[in-house]
């Protein structure tokens, strides 16, 4: 892992700016990379956002990992595998794994309590109001952020190589 | 419980359409039959929830006006297990274009087993007189 | 208590994530897959005795009561069968341990295989305990979404077709299943098991039947009945031993689950019973008889399995408690069966490096050790006396006789033909392969494939998992009282349907 200050580290790690082809010869766009860099952590944010507004708001786990999943795929798409691998530094299958996890060790803590599996209680801490199944909804997000960004991987950079 | 004449006349469509494109011989088109299939199951369980009514959040409206939210939370979940098996469908169809070189969809075996049979049988004969 | 409902089915899924998180440590995988599974079977046998004593368990969740919430159910049956599926499922995983170590070595993780095993194994327990037929198809959702990996995992030309025909029939079948819960929400506005028996009975008949015949449809494809049976004996015998064998043990016998439970809770109408009987007939002699024209082992015993279904289907049909009794009796026997039985044919192809019958002989006199296991497994499916093949079929055998009709005779002598045909197709394997001179196998035609065959070796973990397999089948003879005691107070409480629906809607009234 290296020690980079927290601002560097979506900095291009290739000459991105010099070359105009990128590893499989292909021309590169630079407005698309370029934009796709920008835009990159707004839609992680917004996928955030979509997370904690879940319990009475549209939006929820499933909704904000599909987000942050298309955050991937944007990248993915305007830079093709280099920029995947630049973004993601984890194995997805982790990211799934400890998704699920989460998901199912938050089912089976209320019956620690004696109550019901997936049983959720509402915290109140002065106006911030959280819920229980927040936990679950973070174990989805997780779940699905790895199944697009494995799929990312298996279904696109694969077949890029079998090519 | 009354259903919408559009509604029904989609839905037969959608089957009909998919049904068809299941019995071709091209793995594609199998594989659009189950898609289309699919969007007709999901908006089949959508309208088996009954006539269009207001969103069901908590306060919007009286429940009386609100429409069965148990339909959409099933299509819901429907939907996604028919995407990702959709997915799963087509990477595998990639991969078996990959390994056999076509996309058609071979006889059963035992089709095929009892086809060789009777040509043997055939040439059998032939050759007797 | 109502823990233990639901444990089969997290458990299984927590260790699966846990087995991708440290999908680079094989031996945290291989621990941990046997210790949960091994701490399910703890777990049904302990749920299997309570409710035994005291009746269903009924788990809301999230405390959300029926008809609306998510509920899961035990009562007898599903108690009964997620104990016989928790010892196959553990005894397969140590199967497929064994020869995954003897394949590949002690130290290759797997991304797909332990995580998709036990994603299997907790689909196939959700269909076992749940209460309402739309988590029902999540269940069956969960367990053939693990089954499309497991049966394409490191696909070859040869599979990827099988593969193709099993994936494409199967996600037929479940949109099939959603259009079902689509007229069935349509028509009563539940999906609820227990709630729907009541809103069911007061429909018209003619919407009844109907609906009553759709899932005999939907499930039928599940269970491989035959006109829908096509598409089994064409995937199944192509994956690897322990694959196809968990396959044969565990899927087609949810379908026989869900028929019995949406069957004698929902649809108890009598136009079905009469064509479920002529279809269980058909079901018999088509398997059997296809099977014996079969040269290929594993194909063979696959029809063997489409024929047997028919069995299960004949004791439903009768809807009579004893005949029910058979039912029980038979399923819980044939998962044992067929998955040892399937495990026994991988130990045999290894050895032989072939699937031919013609092709292979003189196993009996190199490896003596797998021809016992494999005439036991025979013989019980067969249904010979002291094996527990007999004890479940001569149930359903009085059933037939004492339901007195034309129909039932009918079957019921389909049935004994069934049975004898069944013993000359075990008996054909044994003259292919076990009799005669010992040869050398013969070389792998294919070593890119998973499949390996013609290397011979076996390891320990391999011939134990399969013994321990036979000796629970033999077990079920041995304590075949107690269990036809519980079987038959199963079958009583389907017909009766009370003591379910009171468990699950008692607090709601």
């Amino acid at each position: 892992m290296s020690r980079e200050p927290w601002w560097e580290w979506d900095a291009p790690r290739e000459r991105w700016l010099l070359t105009e082809q990128d590893c499989n010869g292909w021309p590169r766009s630079l407005l698309l990379e370029v934009c796709a860099r920008i835009v990159f952590p707004t839609v992680l944010v917004l996928s955030v956002y979509l997370l904690f507004a879940g319990h009475d708001n549209s939006g929820g786990g499933f909704t904000g990992g599909l987000v942050a999943g298309l955050a991937f795929v944007l990248r993915y798409l305007a830079g093709g595998k280099v920029e995947l691998t630049a973004v993601v530094r984890v194995r997805p299958p982790v990211v799934i794994g400890a998704g699920l996890s989460i998901a199912v060790i938050t089912a089976l803590v209320p019956t620690l309590f004696g109550l019901p599996v997936l049983t959720t209680d509402v915290w109140q801490f002065g106006p911030v109001k959280l819920a229980t199944s927040l936990f679950l909804d973070v174990g989805v997000y997780l779940l699905i952020v790895g199944v697009v960004v494995d799929l990312l991987g298996t279904l696109g950079v694969s077949l890029e190589e079998d090519r | 419980m009354t259903i919408n004449i559009t509604m029904a006349v989609l839905l037969a469509g959608l089957y009909s359409v998919g049904f068809y494109l299941l019995m071709q011989r091209s793995l594609v088109r199998v594989i659009l039959g189950i898609v289309i299939l699919g969007h007709g199951a999901n908006l089949f369980l959508q309208g088996a929830g009954g006539p269009p009514g207001v969103p069901p959040f908590a306060g919007l409206a009286a429940p009386e006006v609100m429409v069965d939210p148990l339909p959409q939370a099933m299509a819901l979940t429907a939907i996604v297990i028919t995407f990702a098996l959709t997915t799963f469908l087509l990477a595998l169809a990639f991969r078996s274009f990959v390994l056999l070189g076509h996309d058609e969809v071979q006889d059963d075996v035992e089709d095929r087993r009892v086809g060789t049979t009777a040509e043997r049988n055939d040439l059998v004969q032939e050759a007797a007189p | 208590m109502s823990i233990l409902v639901a444990l089969p089915v997290l458990l299984p899924l927590l260790a699966a994530a846990l087995s991708l998180v440290f999908n680079t440590f094989p031996r945290v995988q291989r621990v941990l897959g046997v210790l949960v599974l091994s701490a399910i079977v703890v777990d049904a046998a302990v749920l299997l005795a309570h409710v035994d004593r005291a009746g269903p368990v009924v788990l809301r969740m999230g405390g959300y009561g029926p008809p609306i919430g998510i509920t899961l159910v035990a009562d007898r049956l599903s108690a009964l069968l997620l104990l016989v599926s928790a010892i196959v499922t553990l005894a397969v995983l140590v199967f497929s341990i064994g020869q995954r170590i003897t394949d590949y070595g002690r130290d290759t993780a797997s991304n797909t295989f332990h995580p998709m095993y036990l994603v299997l194994c907790a689909g196939v327990a959700l269909c076992y305990v749940t209460g309402d037929l739309f988590t029902l198809f999540v269940g069956f959702e969960i367990m053939l979404s693990a089954s499309y990996v497991l049966i394409t995992r490191r696909t070859t030309a040869q599979r990827v077709r099988a593969g193709m025909t099993y994936v494409i029939v199967s996600l037929t079948s479940s949109l099939l299943f959603i259009t079902m819960i689509a007229l069935v929400y349509a028509a009563t506005g539940t999906v609820n098991l227990a709630d729907l028996a009541d809103k069911v009975a007061a429909l018209p008949p003619g919407i009844r039947t109907s609906l009553g015949l759709f899932t005999v449809v939907v499930f039928g494809i599940k269970a491989a009945l035959v006109p829908l049976h096509f598409w089994l004996p064409d995937s199944y015998p192509t994956a690897p031993a322990p694959v196809t064998a968990v396959f044969a043990g565990l899927l087609t016998k949810v379908g026989v689950y869900a028929l019995i439970r949406t069957q004698t809770l929902i649809f108890t109408s009598e136009a079905i019973w009469t064509l479920l009987l002529v279809t269980a007939l058909l079901t018999m002699l088509v398997g059997a008889l296809g099977a014996l024209a079969q040269n290929d082992i594993n194909r063979m015993m696959s029809f063997l399995l489409v024929s047997h279904i028919g069995y299960m289907l004949f004791g439903l049909a009768l809807y009579t408690e004893i005949g029910l009794t058979g039912v029980i009796l038979y399923v819980v026997h044939h998962i044992t069966v067929q998955a040892s039985l399937f495990l026994v044919g991988g130990l045999i192809t290894r050895h032989t490096g072939t699937v031919s019958l013609r092709a292979m002989s003189g196993v009996a006199t190199a490896y003596p050790l797998v021809a016992v296991l494999f005439a036991i497994s025979a013989l019980s499916l067969a249904g010979v006396p002291p094996f527990s093949g007999f004890v479940a079929k001569i149930a359903l055998l009085r059933a037939g006789a004492e339901s007195a009709t034309f129909t039932a005779y009918l079957v019921t002598g389909g049935a004994v033909l069934t049975s004898l045909l069944s013993l000359y197709a075990v008996t054909k394997i044994w003259v292919g392969a076990f009799w005669g001179e010992a040869r050398p196998p013969y070389e792998d035609p294919d070593p890119t494939d998973e499949v390996t065959v013609g290397t011979g070796n076996t390891s320990r973990g391999m011939v134990t998992a399969t013994g321990a397999l036979v000796a629970a089948g033999v077990a079920i003879a041995v304590f075949a009282g107690p269990l036809a005691g519980v079987s038959g107070r199963a079958a009583n409480d389907l017909i009766d349907g009370k003591s379910y629906r009171e468990a699950v809607l008692g607090a709601a009234r």
